[in-house]
């Protein structure tokens, strides 16, 4: 049929040859000539209505939003399953038969996958390992349990005449029934557990649970279908053992298959340097594959992909670009919230189709009462085994919570829709009660549970922000807990997952990840490199109204705010003093050593927190006597690089992976620094009672030299060519040195070339060229008059604005040269090498 | 494990060990048990060597002060209750650790501050109560391995001892290394179950 579509749509030529097959019915008549216009429906009916209905749910899931009310009171989930039961009426109204509805087929292979990818890919790793043994223990025994007891519970009350003798069923349908209606919902627990916040212990739990009851789920329901087909009489013995061996090879062959296509898409993903747009597709690809190859081997899916997700993650994350992640990210997300709108949206739908249907109100009712009931009994009785093995019991809230948490959802339904009417007689009042069920769960308990948890006080989830020091001694005490069970002999989880991370960082993440990769991905320096990051966009957020001074305090140094005051003049001294000593240094730094002294530099422009470090004595120190110019420049000078190497940082780091490939992109990062140094040195006029004493008084060359009463702004305009500039030079350093190009600190020399000069180019190609002009180049021509520093200033600020501009570096030398007034590139030049020099 | 029986009386002063360290009959036998096996040549108490037998011990990056911590002020041996005292702060707490609260008996071992003042002695070698930057840094080269330079360690070293401190004396203090962790749930991050 898409096919047809296609190739129809496509070539009236190409299609030729299978147009025969296509219209049977009109081969008959001449064609009428040529059309102008011609109504093909049919053609693109299949694909415009899959369009359709995603983009209607979309809309719907805007409308919904408009309101914070609504949907802060009612899961988006129910409202979905509302709108489907109203769209289903329009439907069944205008076209007098139910049609869209949700096909099992459709469910299982296209929306299901999805939905269990992101959260099997989004997977906090360390929780759920961590409850691991509580969440098989619910998924499996929970899980058999819960079948077991409501399906013998409903033959109980049929035989004790409750329901209906319409309802044709035997022991073996109703626990057929109860395998189906028993299993928790992963589409749903998520929709509505992702709106009520609970702490993550919690939500690990119950979400775990629905991931993984899956296979038991599909085992029983296999089990139990094959066995009311093969009729009662003719079960044996044997085959009861059978249903309880493909438990086993159903979960631990999903769990297999996931983890071998994790293997692979990890391995895959280590090879994409050159090809990174395909990398987004290729987690994707493989993880379907996985799901596929797992249910056509009649495994469970589910716990195919929820291990390829978690098992990948790891590598694969540390493998591709930046992009890609955001990429994987965002799409994942897109599709799983689309899935999940269109389940729902098609669950409604499908329940207004009444010809499915037959109602018995004894079974119906039987079965809320029943799942309810056995599910809160489950979960106290393996809560209490298991309160016997954890160190941190479950609560009786927390039991409450887990009890009324687990909704029946699409699964179920898509279940019962499978069954063979020939095979079980009642489909028909399975299907009623089913909908019933996952009407009654989604929608009320789904609209209670957010109301019940806040008034039963269920602790919440909170988000702090990752410090260093939690990071670092996370660890510690990991490494700890594993050295205390190996003292005392007991060889229990810290000491086994201490030994997997031996085992990972020894033999896999060396298989599994790029070199490059494998050297940054750490947990304790990610977090501080992410901890850069947040530094740098918030201070370039504030950039605006540095002002104050508070705009130099750190979102994330919360503990700070009592230094914040003095170190914020510190600072502001410092950059002001920086600027002047690029003036002073300027002189001793004729001598060539330029390459080397860029080779330091960069080492030391990596030390991004240096600087701060020990703002506040050395800092003072310099302010005062004015002579330890070795040690207050360093600093000083750092001061300016902090902020810039900081947020360049943030691309550098990434750049480090994706150097070779981002080529061409531009980040908003030189913007922001130009807005950075504005308000810096704004706030360096505004604090500093006088400009002898602060900005660029202290040192000696300050006093020498004729220009350096140009104070203000020479500060600005020092300080704004450093980040313009300096990179460049430093990437001589950068050409030169090995350790530069291994070292992750150092990006901020080889990427801030990216942001201001050479945008449009391959990096590969621009790297080795650019920076051997500059250094050299503009130094011989050192003059200053104050007043063309001025004019210098302007007209390198505009041409900061043309980033073609500065991507000829010898052309901005030029001109430099020609204006008289390249005093200030060559100011810089020196700083960086002074400073190398110096340290 | 009828053996484990006659061992009740072999371990001396069980019942002041006991009181100090909180831990249950069954967990101080298995204890006593492991410390005798662990107690190659009968001595009576352990030796550094007999710890750094322990082979996954080796592999630990804290191997070293872990088992430096079991012997305090640079003695030569621990015996069994020193071997117990160190153990007993990695006791899960309980209930009741909470609820009978006396301000005059000493804090119990297994106390959120003792766990983490453990740990601050992990790392606060020269033991002037204060974790200084090379401290820190030393550290972090224990747990964060090759792939990160020297350079970038010194970074992180920076930015971790300046997260936390609060004086700007330029070193951590157990009052601020507390503090830098008071929103992690110590109690449980450093506990082990079965040493109830």
């Amino acid at each position: 049929m898409l096919r047809a579509a296609l190739s129809l749509l496509a070539l009236p030529l190409a299609g030729a040859a299978e147009e025969p097959t296509q219209k049977p019915e009109s081969p008959g008549e001449p064609p009428p000539g040529l059309e102008l216009f011609r109504w093909q429906w049919h053609e693109v009916e299949a694909p415009y209505l899959v369009a359709l209905w995603i983009l209607v749910a979309s809309l719907a899931k805007i409308v919904f939003h408009l309101s914070r009310k609504v949907t802060s009171l009612v899961p988006e989930s129910c409202l979905l399953i509302l709108l489907g039961l109203v769209l289903g009426g329009i439907v069944l109204a205008v076209a007098k038969k139910a049609e869209y509805q949700l096909e099992p087929g459709t469910f299982f292979l296209f929306l299901l996958p999805p939905i269990v990818l992101d959260s099997g890919y989004f997977m906090p790793s360390r929780l759920f390992f961590d409850n691991l043994g509580a969440i098989l223990t619910y998924a499996v025994v929970g899980t058999l349990w819960n079948a077991f007891t409501t399906g013998a519970a409903l033959w109980g009350l049929q035989q004790a005449g409750l329901v209906a003798p319409r309802v044709q069923a035997g022991l073996l349908d109703f626990l057929l029934f109860g395998s189906l209606i028993s299993a928790v919902d992963p589409v749903a627990v998520l929709a509505v557990f992702e709106e009520v916040h609970v702490n993550e212990t919690l939500f690990i739990i119950v979400f775990g649970e629905s991931l993984l009851n899956d296979a038991v789920t599909v085992v029983l329901y296999k089990v139990c279908n094959s066995f009311v087909e093969m009729g009662s009489a003719n079960v044996q013995a044997t085959d009861y053992l059978k249903g309880v061996a493909s438990l086993f090879v159903v979960s631990l062959g999903g769990a297999a298959v996931g983890l071998v296509f994790a293997f692979l898409l990890a391995l895959t993903t280590r090879f994409t340097k050159r090809v990174r747009i395909i990398e987004p597709l290729l987690v994707f690809l493989l993880a379907y594959a996985a799901y596929l190859t797992a249910e056509m081997a009649s495994l469970s899916a589910i716990l195919a992909v929820t291990m390829c997700g978690l098992g990948c993650k790891k590598y694969v994350e540390a493998n591709i670009s930046h992009k890609s992640r955001t990429t994987v990210k965002y799409t994942m997300k897109t599709l799983a919230s689309c899935a999940e709108t269109v389940i729902f949206m098609l669950l409604g739908i499908s329940a207004v189709d009444s010809s499915k249907w037959a109602w018995d109100s004894g079974l119906v009712l039987g079965t809320l009462i029943f799942i309810l009931f056995f599910r809160a009994l489950g979960v106290v009785l393996q809560t209490w085994v298991l309160n016997q093995f954890r160190l941190v019991p479950l609560d009786k809230i927390d039991q409450v919570v887990m009890s009324y948490g687990g909704l029946r959802g699409a699964v179920a339904f898509a279940l019962v829709i499978l069954l063979d009417r020939t095979k079980v007689p009642a489909k028909d009042y399975f299907v009623a009660t089913t909908i019933v069920v996952v009407f009654f769960t989604v929608i009320v308990q789904g609209l209670t549970i957010k109301p019940l948890v806040k008034w039963l006080k269920v602790k919440r989830s909170e988000h702090h922000k990752p410090t260093l020091n939690q990071e670092l001694h996370e660890h510690t005490f990991d490494h700890i807990l594993a050295a205390v069970e190996d003292v005392v002999g007991h060889h229990g989880y810290h000491y086994w997952r201490d030994r997997w991370e031996q085992f990972d960082k020894k033999y896999l993440s060396q298989l599994l990840m790029r070199r490059s990769a494998y050297r940054i991905r750490d947990q304790i320096w990610d977090v501080y490199y992410r901890l850069n990051i947040r530094d740098a966009i918030s201070f370039v957020d504030q950039g605006g109204h540095v002002l104050s001074s508070t705009g130099l305090t750190l979102p994330s140094m919360p503990s700070r705010n009592s230094v914040a005051e003095t170190s914020v003049t510190n600072l502001l001294r410092e950059s002001g003093s920086g600027a002047c000593l690029d003036l002073q240094v300027i002189d001793t730094v004729r001598s060539g050593r330029d390459r080397e002294d860029a080779v330091m530099h960069h080492l030391l422009c990596g030390g991004l927190y240096k600087p701060r470090r020990r703002k506040d004595g050395v800092a003072n120190a310099e302010a005062t006597n004015g002579k330890p110019r070795d040690l207050g420049f360093q600093d000083t000078a750092a001061v300016i690089l902090t902020v810039e190497s900081e947020e360049e940082d943030e691309e550098s780091d990434s750049s480090e992976t994706e150097k070779e490939d981002d080529e061409g992109i531009i980040f908003v990062a030189r913007a922001t620094s130009e807005v950075l140094q504005e308000g810096k040195v704004s706030g360096n006029l505004e604090v500093c009672p006088s400009p002898r004493i602060i900005p660029p008084s202290p040192t000696c060359a300050e006093k020498e030299l004729p220009w350096k009463s140009g104070q203000g702004d020479l500060a600005v305009y020092v300080s704004s060519e450093t980040t313009k500039i300096v990179p460049v030079d430093m990437q001589t350093g950068w050409n030169q040195s090995i350790s530069s190009l291994e070292s992750l600190a150092s990006p901020p020399c080889n990427q801030a070339p990216i942001l201001t000069c050479l945008p449009p180019h391959p990096r590969g190609a621009e790297e080795p060229q650019a920076p051997l002009h500059l250094p050299s180049d503009p130094r011989p021509s050192f003059a200053f008059p104050p007043s063309l520093a001025k004019a210098g200033r302007s007209r390198s600020e505009s041409s900061a604005d043309l980033p073609q501009q500065q991507e000829l570096q010898p052309l901005m030398g030029h001109k430099d040269h020609t204006h008289l007034s390249p005093g200030t590139t060559t100011s810089h030049w020196c700083i960086q090498f002074n400073r190398g020099s110096r340290l | 494990m009828g053996s484990r029986s006659s061992h009740a009386a072999v371990i001396p002063d069980a019942d002041s060990i006991r009181r100090e360290t909180g831990f249950s009959q069954a967990s101080l036998l298995r204890l006593h048990h492991r410390f005798r096996a662990l107690d190659r040549n009968k001595k009576g108490y352990l030796s550094r060597m007999d710890l750094q037998q322990i082979g996954a011990l080796a592999v630990n990056p804290l191997g070293d002060r872990i088992i430096e911590s079991f012997f305090p002020d640079g003695s030569q041996q621990v015996d069994f209750p020193g071997f117990v005292r160190v153990l007993a702060h990695f006791r899960p707490v309980e209930d009741e650790d909470t609820e009978t609260q006396d301000p005059k008996k000493p804090e119990p071992l297994n106390s959120r501050r003792n766990k983490l003042h453990y740990a601050f002695q992990l790392y606060d070698l020269d033991r002037d109560g204060k974790i200084s930057r090379h401290e820190m840094l030393q550290v972090l080269r224990l747990m964060v391995g090759v792939q990160v330079t020297e350079e970038q360690l010194e970074n992180i070293a920076d930015r971790t001892v300046q997260e936390a401190d609060e004086d700007g004396d330029g070193a951590v203090s157990f009052v601020e290394f507390t503090k830098s962790l008071e929103k992690m749930d110590v109690e449980q991050k450093m506990s082990i179950r079965i040493l109830k």
